[in-house]
């Protein structure tokens, strides 16, 4: 359990498009132990899932890693050419999508979409692979798999495709399963069964799982640990039990307060998180949160704090952090509090 | 499926019926008349040749002979050529013109795909452009200017090739040029364009994502969805160019079909007229029929109702 399968460092990606340079991932790291299930939570155009397609080296174009580096299950997939890549794919780590309406091709059997990855990845012959296929719809909770794998895509239900979409991710027993929201696009009643199947195949099947999302229910029902990332940065990361009982960061905390709770009174409003995404296009300068966050201080505004550990695992990238922990080394050396705030270029505190 | 076919059989029917009548009765509003533009006969002259024809009878009389004739599969006797049936004229001519339509269809499908698929792929790039400004080139330039173009510089200055007549498969080079031109710049830019929407779409990053060879993603997964569009417009365009060129067959000389489409109707040769425009009716129906079971058999989705 202790062998690290992924570690991302540094790691800088970029899209260069006519109206210049998106910055997709601003620095991030991110580790990852075998036999683990990491959470990726975030909004929209966070870099959750750009992080993930990194690893599969299946960067879009425009896209490209600017710097830093990706080892995953010993390769280090910034040096490894285009047909090591292949090789890679699909055999070692694998994917499913969001929308399994779209994510299987229209014009060919759900059989001939299964068999083709196992037939590319193993030495089994077109029967073998087909017998194979069955099996994995067997493993996925597909009853009556004759009739399935003759069928094409259209001829079944969404929680059916996301089924077969994982049934093609598990053909080759990977070391990796990446779940790119893989139940944003389905009724709640059978994304609930898509989760119990993703869990219940952890077990069976000594697999990591990378669950990117923005639900954090999910989060908190499957995950081991959990990077929360804003602006193309992972902003906090820690355990479960961390992250939603000791969250650091502002933006977690805004999360957290954001989810309707079930206990809640009929009249109780949510709290948003008010202001608009960041503009990867011109980044600010500093925390790519500060012009949301109600704590911000000027030193938010011009430089990137640095990761303050809140304990082995619990990492966060927070002025405020670094504030506090300055402040509590200060105290014990017997100095004001101005001088800590003088140190940080802290002027005014909180605005 | 059958019971499909057998629908679409009993409306393409209707269809040649509604074509005939209209085409029918457009053609007796236009002035003029088969015996007018040669020299001039005299009045009795006339009008034997018209009673012989049954064109002194009322217009509505002769419309109900000829449907009945036609119901029979005889399509009447031309009054230009003296005593041909239009029936040999189409049996003589169409052959002709169907063989270069078909080397030409074959060849617009093969080109367009390729060099449409190959511009969708490079996208952006120096190939692209190159073919995307060919295929405009080829679309905006009129088959006539491409058959002369042709005729002069590789028939007349550098004498490599035939000029006139099918006589040898030599022949055939220029003719089949000038009418795949515009089909393969048409093809090119439509395969374009619906295969930048497949490469878009998330079972191709599917297919990436499995571990797949760009050359199984683009072959496989790619092509097949993106060539319906080419396949809904290979109905016409068979249909248009296996019944012939007026202007590819006048220029080269070829005894096809197509030139018989104009000329009977400067000609007032009303059962010609008639003959050729039911015979492409026919064709475009019978096509489209194919077309429809063509496309069935690339996208499962498709449901013969």
């Amino acid at each position: 359990m202790d062998k690290l399968l992924l570690d991302i460092k540094n790691l800088k990606l970029s899209f260069f498009t006519p109206a210049g340079e998106v910055k997709a991932l601003n620095d991030i790291s991110i580790q990852m132990e075998e036999g683990e299930v990491l959470g990726i939570v975030g909004e929209s155009g966070s870099g959750k899932s750009v992080t993930a397609y990194s690893l599969m080296g299946l960067t879009a174009y425009p896209g490209r890693i600017v710097d830093g580096t990706v080892d995953f299950n010993g390769h280090r997939i910034n040096d490894m050419k285009e047909h090591q890549l292949r090789a890679m794919r699909g055999n070692e780590v694998s994917i499913i999508f969001q929308d399994p309406m779209t994510s299987l091709n229209p014009v060919y059997t759900i059989g001939n979409q299964i068999r083709e990855v196992i037939m590319l990845h193993t030495n089994l012959d077109k029967k073998e692979a087909h017998r194979r296929a069955g099996e994995l719809l067997t493993l996925v909770g597909i009853s009556d798999q004759e009739k399935r794998l003759r069928q094409y895509p259209h001829e079944l239900s969404g929680g059916m495709r996301q089924r077969v979409m994982i049934a093609i991710a598990l053909a080759c027993e990977p070391k990796l399963l990446i779940a790119d929201e893989p139940t944003t696009a389905l009724d709640v009643t059978i994304q609930a069964q898509i989760l119990e199947l993703m869990k219940e195949l952890k077990s069976k099947i000594n697999m990591s799982i990378i669950l990117i999302t923005h639900d954090l229910g999910i989060v908190a029902s499957m995950c081991s640990k959990i990077a929360v990332m804003y602006g193309g940065k992972v902003v906090e990361s820690g355990c479960v039990d961390d992250i939603f009982y000791n969250m650091k960061h502002e933006y977690t905390k805004g999360l957290l307060r954001s989810i309707p709770k079930i206990n809640a009174s009929e009249h109780e409003k949510l709290v948003p998180i008010e202001g608009t995404p960041v503009d990867t296009l011109n980044p600010p300068a500093g925390c790519p949160f500060a012009p949301r966050c109600s704590k911000c201080m000027k030193i938010c505004l011009s430089r990137m704090p640095a990761y303050t550990s809140v304990n082995e695992d619990h990492y966060c990238a927070c002025w405020l952090l670094q504030k506090a922990d300055f402040e509590a080394r200060a105290d014990n050396k017997g100095h004001t509090e101005d001088s800590a705030a003088v140190a940080y270029g802290v002027e005014g505190g909180p605005k | 499926m059958g019971v499909y076919i057998i629908k679409r059989l009993i409306s393409g029917v209707i269809t040649l019926i509604v074509v005939a009548t209209m085409t029918f009765f457009l053609m007796f509003m236009v002035p003029g008349g088969p015996f007018l533009a040669e020299k001039a006969l005299s009045p009795q002259t006339l009008q034997a040749l018209e009673s012989k024809y049954g064109l002194d009878k009322p217009v509505i009389v002769q419309y109900f002979n000829y449907m009945k004739h036609l119901a029979q599969g005889d399509l009447g006797t031309s009054l230009k050529q003296r005593g041909r049936d239009v029936n040999d004229i189409i049996r003589i001519g169409f052959p002709v013109s169907a063989r270069i339509g078909l080397i030409a269809v074959t060849i617009s499908l093969f080109f367009g795909i390729s060099l449409g698929s190959m511009a969708a792929v490079k996208r952006g790039k120096l190939t692209d452009n190159i073919i995307m400004v060919i295929a405009t080139a080829g679309i905006a330039v009129p088959s006539f200017v491409v058959a002369t173009v042709l005729l002069f510089s590789f028939g007349v200055r550098l004498n490599l090739l035939p000029t006139v007549g099918l006589s040898t498969p030599l022949h055939y080079i220029m003719p089949v040029i000038a009418l795949s031109l515009y089909p393969t710049a048409y093809i090119s830019r439509l395969m374009r364009s619906s295969m930048l929407d497949v490469l878009g779409q998330d079972y191709m990053r599917t297919a990436k994502a499995k571990g797949l060879s760009w050359f199984v993603m683009l072959f496989k997964h790619a092509l097949r969805n993106a060539v319906l569009p080419v396949v809904t417009y290979l109905g016409p365009l068979m249909a248009y160019i296996m019944t012939g060129s007026f202007v590819v067959e006048r220029i080269f000389n070829i005894p096809g079909l197509g030139s018989k489409f104009i000329s009977s109707i400067t000609d007032r040769d009303y059962p010609l007229i008639m003959g050729t425009t039911i015979f492409l009716a026919f064709l475009i129906i019978f096509m489209n029929v194919i077309v429809d079971i063509v496309y069935k058999l690339v996208d499962p989705r498709i449901k013969f109702r």
